[in-house]
């Protein structure tokens, strides 16, 4: 059976695999036998491997040094792209986050090759699914011209276990000087949320400017924490100042596709659409019963989002 | 200080968006083009480098001929002058393709700094600093909130989820900046006058060096089987809020197995 390599993206907190990493793995077993490719500092490996097992991979190839963590992306496709050379795999697949979409852009330079992101399925005859203009269009693509490359889009396809050896095999790093180029100095985490990853969560509850303040966005918070929700905000919310910008979802934001998208005094701007259209469930609370936000809607609350929201919050709680 | 500043002209992601069926590109004849957002703030960063530590803003753009008035809004915001690749065979051109056009006409330009947007907004994928650097074997410095240049060394604060990554490289560097960097100013009328006397230069892939068999539909290294508008959502269930807003709110949650 032809082998895929799916790179591994690993949780930042340092606790296990990201969930989009199983997706990825899942999405893979279309194409033939995953192989999980572990990119990281020494000692990260050992506690992943028996996850990637459970989700089908066959072999674990592990990287590990620490120059790939202490510059920028291309350390991460150089490996790869020794990977590709020596194993010629049939694809590779890799979680589509900002850095996992840079990774495929070099990989796709240094073997030649076609790349295709934010891809939401991929058949076994390698064609992708792609979702165009803010929700509007489906595209199905193909990768014309070397080993096809695609990155995942997170939420698009449901993790599945199955039964994988996830043999670890040990690959030798050596980084370029060329790779060392961009030297990150520092981390800083400056949010610290005990609240589900905006595009990994199940549930995003997100506020538009009709909460009015950034004090206000505690009944948004509220009600996301009743279920359990991340919290989204639009970006008429985040250009007034009421939420900070790593939250916002939009075209120039996050895009999200969870289970259950509620959109708190967010009128629906394409702006806004164009990151949230994709959802699987919709609820919209909104005072204007003429607000674009409720044609997306699968169900919609015309009415004051400063009694509404917080009387929801607390039925919800009634009901744990 | 030598910047180029790339700039890609976009349809209105404010007006309806289409692709064109014969051939399954992006139908630019009939769309509303405009410059993409996000290369506004990187003309401005480049501006204000610039007129800190002296040089010159070139702005290069791939595009058809109405592209022009993308240059146009970044030399009226103050770029210098501009490099306007076209040419018939670059239509349909995908990233790997649009990338290696760019590369060989950096080629030909004097920089020690590269600006971009960190997205476009028609395509969305991200991954032109990525590309270049690759292509150009320099330093990749992407996703900038903050960028500092002092002597030969670029500095950039990438935005993260929940904050940051402080990254830095030697130049010459390419960085792409979000819209949390700066606030782009507007043309001034003495701006837009004046940028109607900057230098455009006009390149086709020949003066580039570049073979039309490297290029364009033909020759990209991917391509769009087909595609299909997005089938219609169900009418959903509206209800005016008369006390019971958030009950049935709950209620319809339940029936999802949500609560």
């Amino acid at each position: 059976m032809a082998e895929v390599l799916v790179l591994v993206e690993l949780n930042p907190a340092g606790d296990g695999v990201r969930k989009t990493t199983l997706e990825a793995l899942t999405a893979a077993r279309a194409l033939g036998e995953p192989s999980a490719v572990v990119i990281a500092a020494p000692g990260t490996a050992s506690g992943v491997t028996g996850a990637l097992g459970e989700y089908g991979a066959a072999k674990v190839y592990v990287a590990e040094a620490p120059e790939v963590e202490e510059f920028l992306v291309a350390p991460k496709a150089e490996v790869l792209a020794q990977l590709v050379s020596e194993k010629s795999p049939a694809a590779v697949v890799i979680p589509s986050s900002p850095e996992g979409k840079e990774v495929a852009a070099r990989l796709a330079v240094k073997t030649n090759s076609g790349f295709l992101t934010d891809v939401t399925e991929i058949t076994p005859d390698g064609t992708a699914t792609q979702v165009a203009f803010a929700g509007s269009v489906i595209v199905h693509s193909q990768v014309t011209q070397g080993t096809p490359i695609y990155t995942l889009r997170g939420n698009s396809v449901t993790p599945e276990p199955a039964a994988g050896a996830a043999a670890e095999e040990t690959v030798s790093v050596s980084v370029s000087d060329a790779a060392r180029a961009a030297k990150v100095t520092d981390r800083v985490v400056e949010q610290k949320s005990s609240r589900p990853e905006l595009t990994e969560a199940s549930i995003v509850v997100s506020g538009g400017r009709g909460v009015a303040s950034a004090e206000n966005f505690a009944i948004i918070e509220a009600l996301a924490d009743s279920l359990g929700a991340a919290v989204g905000a639009s970006r008429a919310a985040v250009d007034s100042g009421f939420y900070p910008h790593t939250f916002q979802v939009g075209q120039t934001g996050k895009t999200v596709s969870p289970q259950l998208y509620v959109a708190v005094g967010i009128s629906g701007a394409i702006q806004h659409r164009a990151g949230m259209q994709t959802s699987k469930t919709i609820v919209a609370i909104n005072k204007d019963p003429e607000a674009p936000i409720f044609e997306l809607a699968d169900f919609g609350v015309v009415g004051d989002l400063n009694t509404v929201v917080p009387a929801a919050t607390e039925q919800i709680t009634a009901r744990k | 200080m030598n910047i180029v500043v790339l700039v890609k002209q976009v349809p209105d992601s404010g007006s309806e968006r289409k692709l064109d069926p014969a051939d399954n590109t992006v139908a630019r004849a009939s769309a509303d083009n405009v410059i993409n957002e996000m290369d506004e703030y990187a003309i401005e960063e480049a501006l204000t480098v610039r007129d800190a530590q002296g040089g010159e803003v070139t702005v290069l753009t791939v595009g058809p001929d109405t592209a022009t008035d993308a240059i146009r809004k970044a030399l009226s915001m103050g770029a210098d002058k501009a490099v306007h690749v076209t040419d018939e065979a670059i239509h349909g051109s995908d990233a790997m393709a649009t990338s290696a056009v760019l590369a060989a006409a950096l080629g030909q330009l004097e920089y020690d700094l590269i600006l971009c947007g960190a997205e476009a907004t028609d395509a969305q994928m991200s991954v032109m600093p990525a590309l270049l650097a690759e292509r150009l074997g320099i330093p990749q410095l992407s996703g900038a909130r903050k960028l500092t240049v002092e002597g030969e060394t670029a500095r950039i604060e990438r935005q993260t989820d929940g904050g940051y990554w402080a990254v830095e490289a030697p130049l010459p560097a390419i960085v792409s900046v979000w819209d949390t960097i700066n606030e782009p100013r507007y043309p001034s009328f003495k701006g837009i006058m004046a940028a109607k006397k900057k230098p455009v230069e006009t390149k086709s892939l020949a003066d580039l060096g570049l073979d039309a068999g490297g290029v364009g539909l033909g020759n990209a290294w991917t391509r769009v089987l087909d595609f299909a508008g997005r089938p219609p959502k169900g009418v959903g269930v509206k209800v005016t809020d008369e006390g019971d807003g958030a009950q049935q709110f709950v209620e319809f949650l339940a029936a999802q197995k949500i609560v």
